[in-house]
């Protein structure tokens, strides 16, 4: 066992040769990590997992990193709190796909990564993960309830009928408008800050929905009149008005009854330009909108967050901050929402074409902080928080790589990488068995005893902390048993130095050992560090190679001090070895060695130590 | 077998020995010689860099009946960039390289081919690379490399000695540099497989320049106690005796790594694992070479510097000198001796002539302490050498 032979220091070797020292230990050693073998096996047959996880590489399937890029003057944006709400948004896309076991998660201090198996609709998930999310707050401009509906597809439809007329009419004006008479009344309505109300819950206000619906028209009109009488000509009334029935066609048309009709309808939504107007579903398929043009987008959020309001006894509550123009937009838009009806009261806060929420606005909410309150829990609350946080995050994602493996080239690949192994291993143990004779036996069962731990170790891990075998790690594993060999051969070597200077078997074991100990320990800790740089700094598949390389790396030094060590002196007690067997590989006459001169030390102690045994 | 082991114990012993180090000049030219043209072939022809660092897609068709030509066709008709079209193996299947595409060609490369293979789009096996993706991995390998150096000197320097730390840094960076130029001459696509491969040789050639030191350690460790060899006899010395250690570490690291090299390039035809195992291959190649040729003898140069290594040198070779003189009258005794060392011997006589005569004076000055010394030399002779101080103690 390690540790207490540690103790000994170099200067103090020759009383480490104790025979009495040496002689229980072995045993327990070799006991010690058999039942470790033992446990470790047991506990992967007992977890039903026994086959290490595949990484996407090797089981088929598709895998995206994206790399986070920083908005202009916002370089340190790229941080792990960004990074995992992030990771939060995009998983909740994916898993909105109905895509099952999709991984995303950091990696690196920039990247993430979607890993999404085989068998999910690859184009569809790439659409998802690799597109930026877009959040927005659209005006409410009719609301109806989601009733399923025999027309499918009409999310196409939504986006050409609306476009031309859309830009025109309504955006201008309205910009022009909110612009120059809001201006002071927001400042006023700054100094009341927090104050706010609004949310009408989104399901209740689209159950109104096709009543309000000739309401749309009125709202634009009475939007131009009020606000921009100059421009208000009825050429543009009757622009809004064509508009106002396009529009209400396509929410007739819209379905939101189902999953698969939503995420198309999403998608039409998520690809309108700001200006335009689009309908949308809500996220749970209960009501439909037709929204304006985005008033205020999401990059102006600059925080949200979910917190208990005790004051006012509301529970759970969104409060959020605008950026200076986003604040002044907010406070516009609010203004001319406070003053209709419901819906148009209400705004849409829409993540990628869906509204995930509603909440009906009562006043004018000015400086720049808003809250949300209704029927929320925590959970709701807090991934609304999430949504609007993403949409302030400066951040958006390029795809940095993207790579999909089908199931046969993955199985190709892990067969070769399998092969290679396997090819790798055998010249070792032939290189081993035809230069060490006896010795490779030893070797070979600690290359044993070593691959079934760094087997089963990886097949546990996978569950527990996700680590998935990709080709780079396969790859690892087999530049590994390089590694570990170099060990035995490190210590082998030392044992024939010490039979070539007369010592008989057994002592030329134990002097060995600390020789070949420190070795050992330093060029494997060497071996690690690398390991260790490779995994903390470098990004994608750099770093499942490290971790075998690391893993493989800690499991040798284990091996060969509970294993080998133990194993060898063991085998040393047996004539087959101590009588230098031709076959053994310690055979001294053919590793040329000198018998002790007379003058020198006899290294009496383990000499008397050996017929007890032999 | 038998014979390389009986080779093993001559070196072991001394008896027979390469005089690495008294011949380092030699190394130290064919080194930088190496290195001048890994330079060259850098600036000249530069190194070719796969798709992974320019952007770009690699498709990997299924086994298909269209020909390479037909595929390159369409790749380059839709992508508007050179493709290139390799085959896999003898089904048919087909590697198609198109760098320099941004993610939306990518994509509508890999429709028009799927749609050419008469195959859905996501049985087309395909890694699409933005471009700003190999200049992140390029760069992370930089900062790991920067870090991994860095500390590997700081432990080394505590492990061993900073003029080991100092050698065993200046072997890995003429590893780094072999394996770089070779690429470069031999023009080898680089891909993060290669870069890979390249930062695993850090590990792995320390592996092998630390089992040399280690042995050096150990051989000098007794160097002031001793006045028959000098530092670099010693250095050599420990190299002999490690050499067979060294190599068959070397070759059992080479062998998975071959198979690895051979299997990726022969089944798979290319990809991950050939990338990283040629790397590797060359890199610890370069790495064996380099912990024997080059670390070793560098230190024995920068030890050779101190001043307390110098004065024993100058010490033993003073004695050396005496001991010569009085050899015919003293046959029995010292005739193993010149046996033993005397190849050994000449290489750093020659080199340190100059500081001998200086020293000359000095060396007759501590001349007391010789005989005694010499007395209680001869038992513990050559072979002595070899045991950590701990066994004399």
């Amino acid at each position: 066992m390690a540790t207490p032979k540690k103790g000994l220091s170099r200067s103090s070797q020759k009383k480490g040769v104790r025979s009495g020292g040496a002689q229980g230990r072995p045993g327990r050693a070799l006991a010690l990590i058999l039942l470790a073998m033992a446990a470790l096996v047991g506990g992967m047959f007992l977890s039903g997992h026994t086959k290490p996880r595949l990484g996407i590489d090797l089981a088929g399937g598709t895998s995206i990193t994206l790399e986070a890029v920083a908005d202009e003057g916002e370089e340190d944006a790229i941080n792990a709190t960004n990074l995992n709400t992030a990771v939060n948004i995009i998983e909740r896309r994916v898993n909105g796909l109905g895509v099952s076991e999709a991984e995303v998660q950091t990696q690196g201090d920039r990247n993430i990564i979607v890993n999404i198996p085989k068998g999910s609709d690859e184009q569809q998930a790439r659409e998802q993960v690799g597109t930026t999310a877009e959040l927005g707050f659209r005006p409410v401009l009719s609301a109806a309830s989601a009733q399923p509906l025999p027309e499918e597809d009409t999310g196409e439809s939504t986006d050409e009928p609306t476009d031309e007329p859309t830009d025109e009419p309504s955006d201008e004006p309205t910009d022009e408008a909110s612009d120059e008479p809001t201006d002071e009344p927001t400042d006023e309505a700054t100094g009341d800050g927090t104050e706010s109300e609004n949310q009408g819950l989104p399901a209740p206000g689209a159950a109104t929905g096709s009543a309000t619906t000739a309401s749309h028209a009125s709202y634009r009109a009475e939007g131009e009149d009020e606000e921009d009488p100059a421009e208000g000509s009825g050429d543009a009334e009757s622009d809004a008005a064509a508009e106002a029935a396009a529009i209400q066609a396509d929410l007739d048309a819209l379905d939101c009854s189902t999953e698969a009709a939503r995420l198309e309808a999403g998608r039409a939504a998520a690809q309108a330009k700001d200006e335009e107007t689009v309908v949308a579903c809500d996220a749970e398929g209960v009501a439909k909108y037709a929204l304006g043009p985005v008033a205020v987008p999401g990059t102006d959020v600059t925080g949200a967050d979910a917190v208990y309001d005790t004051q006012l006894g509301q529970g759970w509550i969104v409060q959020m901050e605008f950026s200076d123009s986003g604040a002044e937009e907010f406070a516009d838009v609010t203004e001319q929402l406070a003053a209709q009806v419901q819906p148009q009261n209400q705004f849409a806060i829409v993540l990628d074409g869906e509204v995930v929420s509603a909440p009906s606005v009562s006043e004018r909410l000015g400086g720049g902080r808003a809250e949300i309150s209704g029927s929320f829990t925590q959970e709701s609350a807090e991934d609304l928080a999430n949504i609007l946080k993403y949409g302030a995050l400066p951040l958006s994602f390029e795809e940095a790589s993207v790579s999909t493996v089908s199931a046969t080239l993955g199985g190709e690949q892990l067969r070769a990488g399998l092969v290679a192994g396997g090819i790798g291993l055998g010249l070792v143990v032939i290189y081993m068995l035809v230069y060490y004779r006896g010795l490779s036996l030893i070797a070979i069962a600690s290359l044993i005893v070593s691959s079934v731990l760094t087997y089963t170790i990886m097949s546990l891990l996978g569950p527990t902390i996700g680590f998935a075998l990709n080709l780079p790690a396969v790859c690892g594993a087999i530049v590994a048993i390089g590694i570990t060999a170099d060990s035995f051969i490190v210590y082998f070597e030392r044992i024939r130095d010490e039979v070539r200077d007369g010592r008989t078997l057994r002592p030329a074991v134990e002097r060995a050992w600390p020789r070949a100990r420190r070795t050992i320990l330093v060029s494997d800790f060497v071996s690690f560090l690398a390991a260790a740089v490779l995994f903390v700094v470098t990004v994608g598949k750099v770093q499942g190679f490290a971790f075998t390389l690391g893993l493989t790396t800690l499991l040798d030094v284990v091996v060969v001090f509970l294993f080998t060590k133990p194993l060898m002196t063991l085998l040393a007690r047996r004539r087959f070895f101590s009588g230098g067997h031709p076959w053994s590989g310690l055979d001294p006459e053919r590793l040329g060695a000198k018998p002790l001169l007379r003058g020198r030390r006899p290294a009496p102690v383990p000499v008397s130590s050996d017929p007890k045994e032999a | 077998m038998s014979r390389l082991g009986d080779l093993g114990a001559r070196l072991y012993r001394g008896e027979v020995g390469v005089d690495f180090v008294a011949r380092r000049k030699i190394w130290y030219a064919v080194s930088v010689l190496i290195t001048i043209l890994a330079f060259a072939g850098l600036a000249v022809r530069g190194l070719h860099m796969g798709v992974e660092f320019e952007g770009g897609a690699v498709f990997t068709t299924p086994a298909t009946e269209i020909s390479v030509e037909e595929a390159r066709e369409v790749a380059e008709e839709v992508s508007g960039s050179q493709a290139l079209v390799q085959t896999l193996g003898d089904d048919g299947s087909m590697r198609i390289q198109v760098s320099g595409l941004d993610t939306d060609q990518s994509n509508a490369t890999r429709e028009a081919l799927a749609g050419e293979l008469g195959i859905p789009t996501e049985d087309l096996n395909a890694e699409v690379i933005g471009p700003s993706w190999g200049d992140q991995i390029a760069d992370k390998a930089w900062r790991g490399l920067i870090i991994f150096l860095v500390l590997v000197v700081i432990y080394l320097a505590i492990a061993f000695e900073w003029r080991m730390a100092l050698a065993a840094l200046i072997a890995l960076i003429h590893d780094i540099t072999i394996t770089v130029g070779v690429y470069a001459l031999v023009g080898f696509e680089v891909t993060p497989g290669t870069v890979i491969g390249l930062l695993t040789i850090l590990g792995y050639s320390l592996y092998d320049t630390v089992v040399v030191f280690d042995g050096l350690k150990e051989q000098t460790r007794d160097f002031t106690k001793q006045t028959r060899h000098t530092y670099a006899e010693l250095a050599n010395r420990s190299l002999n005796g490690t050499l067979v250690r060294s190599i068959n570490t070397s070759v059992v690291a080479l062998l998975p790594v071959g198979a690895l090299l051979f299997i990726g390039g022969g089944l798979l035809g290319g990809g991950m694992l050939n990338d990283i195992a040629l790397s590797l291959f060359v890199g610890l190649t370069a790495g064996a070479y380099s912990s024997i040729m080059i670390a070793t003898p560098l230190v024995s140069d920068l030890k050779s510097r101190e001043s307390a290594i110098k004065a024993q040198d100058r010490k033993v070779l003073a004695r050396r000198a005496k001991r010569d003189q009085g050899d015919q009258g003293d046959g029995a005794d010292a005739g193993a001796v010149p046996a033993d060392d005397e190849p050994v011997a000449e290489g750093p006589d020659e080199e340190e002539s100059d500081e001998r005569d200086a020293a000359a004076p000095l060396a007759a000055a501590r001349g007391a302490s010789g005989p005694r010394a010499a007395r209680r030399q001869p038992p513990s002779r050559s072979r002595g050498r070899g045991r950590p101080s701990g066994k004399r103690r």
